[in-house]
């Protein structure tokens, strides 16, 4: 359980880094929370023979919230978005999705930018970033390069990273109106755990009660986060009721390819994010004032 | 392998240094180089939590930390948390009182994360389901957590109590 030897590396600013990982190449890795990366080390699943490390990179270190954007540097510690104010009523979905990261001792250390770039497939954040409309900033020996969500995570831990490139920003859009509602729902074996399935839902309804824009977002039931274009056009246009809700769960059905381990089958994890995702549309409904 | 780093931290209030590897994490940085063995290593890749400590303020898994990348920061190991003249703190009474511990071996990793948890002012405290949720980052192997639970419960009445 002891981590392979490694040259260590702390750069100072992000340009200093991008040169460092350039000059390293494919020997290097990223050193961001350190959360999965270090098991993996000490485990030797990894032994990358040059350790760059992000933490002294105080220029990705920052949270800003102006007008509907959400600016979150790449070190952000998850624990620091869960505990922004503002956040809790304007965009639940968010502050309760980074609350079911690991345990608070992880979530004080582990880094947005981390996470994303780490893709795993039931982890929280790239399907928030999806649901939220998220851009990545990628900055490589070339400048910055801007990566919607969508086009990001490609599949099980892969992105659309270059390898000389660091995730430097990601920024979000909080819908602002006071008819919008969202939550997000997992289950664990246990808690802290990767989710066995995970909904991310959010609705906006209009002044007769119709829903007019709506994010359904999976984790654990893929390769990759989901967002569910299927579940979203049932719901844009309809009365937010349980049979919407149901058709919508329905809807999810050819956009996810759960597979069967330890935890659970595969059609375990089908019946269990359409129950989630009927669960999560109807509390985003109740707290966007409808019924 | 002798690249070894110079490292100053301070623990506990105190300036101390040492050297270590980059390869060597925090945790037996503390154990091996400060002669800290209250901090204690279970799993080695943070799963069981026995080995947190408190980095300016905040808890962290030390097994999952270079020593390198505690240089110049602030931490507080289990030796820290009683004062100096020996005497308890409310949380280490009410571990004592409550019999929140068998082995031990788990002890210090609790009673670091819980007194970050009081000093948030134990949000949740009375709800069994939240407090729980709030230990779940620490494994025990003996006491099935109940004594654990009340033992937190009791050392957020006695600093209520008590400020
Ligand atoms: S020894 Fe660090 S979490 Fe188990
Ligand atoms: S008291 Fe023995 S592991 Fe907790």
């Amino acid at each position: 359980m002891k981590p392979a030897p490694f040259e260590y590396e702390r750069p100072e600013s992000l340009g200093e880094a991008v040169g460092l990982l350039a000059e390293h190449g494919e020997e290097a890795k990223l050193l961001a929370g350190g959360q999965s990366l270090v098991p993996l080390l000490a485990l030797r699943l990894a032994s990358p023979s040059v350790l760059i490390d992000l933490n002294g990179v105080r220029e990705l270190d920052h949270l800003r919230l102006e007008g509907d954007r959400l600016a979150i540097g790449a070190m952000t510690r998850h624990r620091d978005v869960e505990e922004m104010a503002e956040l809790r009523t304007r965009c639940p979905m968010l502050v309760e999705g980074v609350s079911l990261i690991g345990h608070v001792t992880i979530r004080n250390r582990g880094t947005v930018g981390g996470s994303l770039a780490h893709a795993d497939p039931a982890a929280e954040w790239p399907s928030l970033v999806l649901a939220l409309e998220g851009e990545i900033d990628a900055t490589g020996p070339e400048g910055v390069r801007t990566i919607p969500a969508e086009e990001f995570f490609e599949t099980y831990f892969t992105t659309a990273l270059a390898p000389d490139e660091i995730v430097s920003e990601v920024r979000l859009r909080i819908p602002e109106s006071p008819r919008v509602g969202s939550c997000f729902l997992e289950l664990a074996r246990r808690h802290g755990d990767f989710a066995l399935a995970g909904v991310g839902a959010l609705l906006e309804l209009d002044s007769s009660g119709s829903i007019t824009d709506a994010r359904v977002t999976l984790i654990g039931v893929r390769d990759r986060a989901v967002r569910s274009s299927g579940a979203e056009s049932v719901l844009v246009g309809a009365r937010p009721d349980a049979e919407v809700f149901a058709e919508a769960a329905e809807a999810i059905d050819p956009e996810i390819e759960p597979v069967s381990d330890i935890h659970g089958t595969s059609e375990y994890r089908r019946h269990l994010a359409k129950v989630l995702v009927r669960r999560a549309l109807a509390l985003a409904t109740e707290r966007a004032g409808g019924v | 392998m002798a690249d070894r780093r110079p490292i100053t931290l301070r623990v506990n209030g105190q300036e101390l240094s040492g050297s270590a590897e980059p390869r060597m994490t925090l945790a037996d940085f503390l154990r091996d180089e400060l002669g800290l063995t209250g901090t204690h290593l279970g799993c080695e890749h943070g799963v069981c939590g026995a080995c947190t400590v408190l980095m300016d303020g905040r808890s962290v898994r030390s097994c999952l930390m270079f020593a390198v990348q505690a240089e110049g920061h602030e931490l507080t190991t289990v030796e820290g948390l009683a004062a100096p003249d020996g005497s308890l703190s409310p949380l280490q009474e009410a571990f004592s009182t409550n019999h929140a511990l068998q082995c031990g071996f788990c002890t210090p990793g609790f009673l670091i994360a819980v007194t970050e948890y009081l000093a948030e002012g134990a949000p949740g405290v009375d709800d069994e389901a939240t407090l729980r949720a709030r230990l779940s980052g620490n494994l025990c192997r003996c006491t099935g957590y109940q004594n654990i639970v009340t033992a937190v419960r009791d050392a957020a009445e006695r600093m209520r109590r008590s400020p």
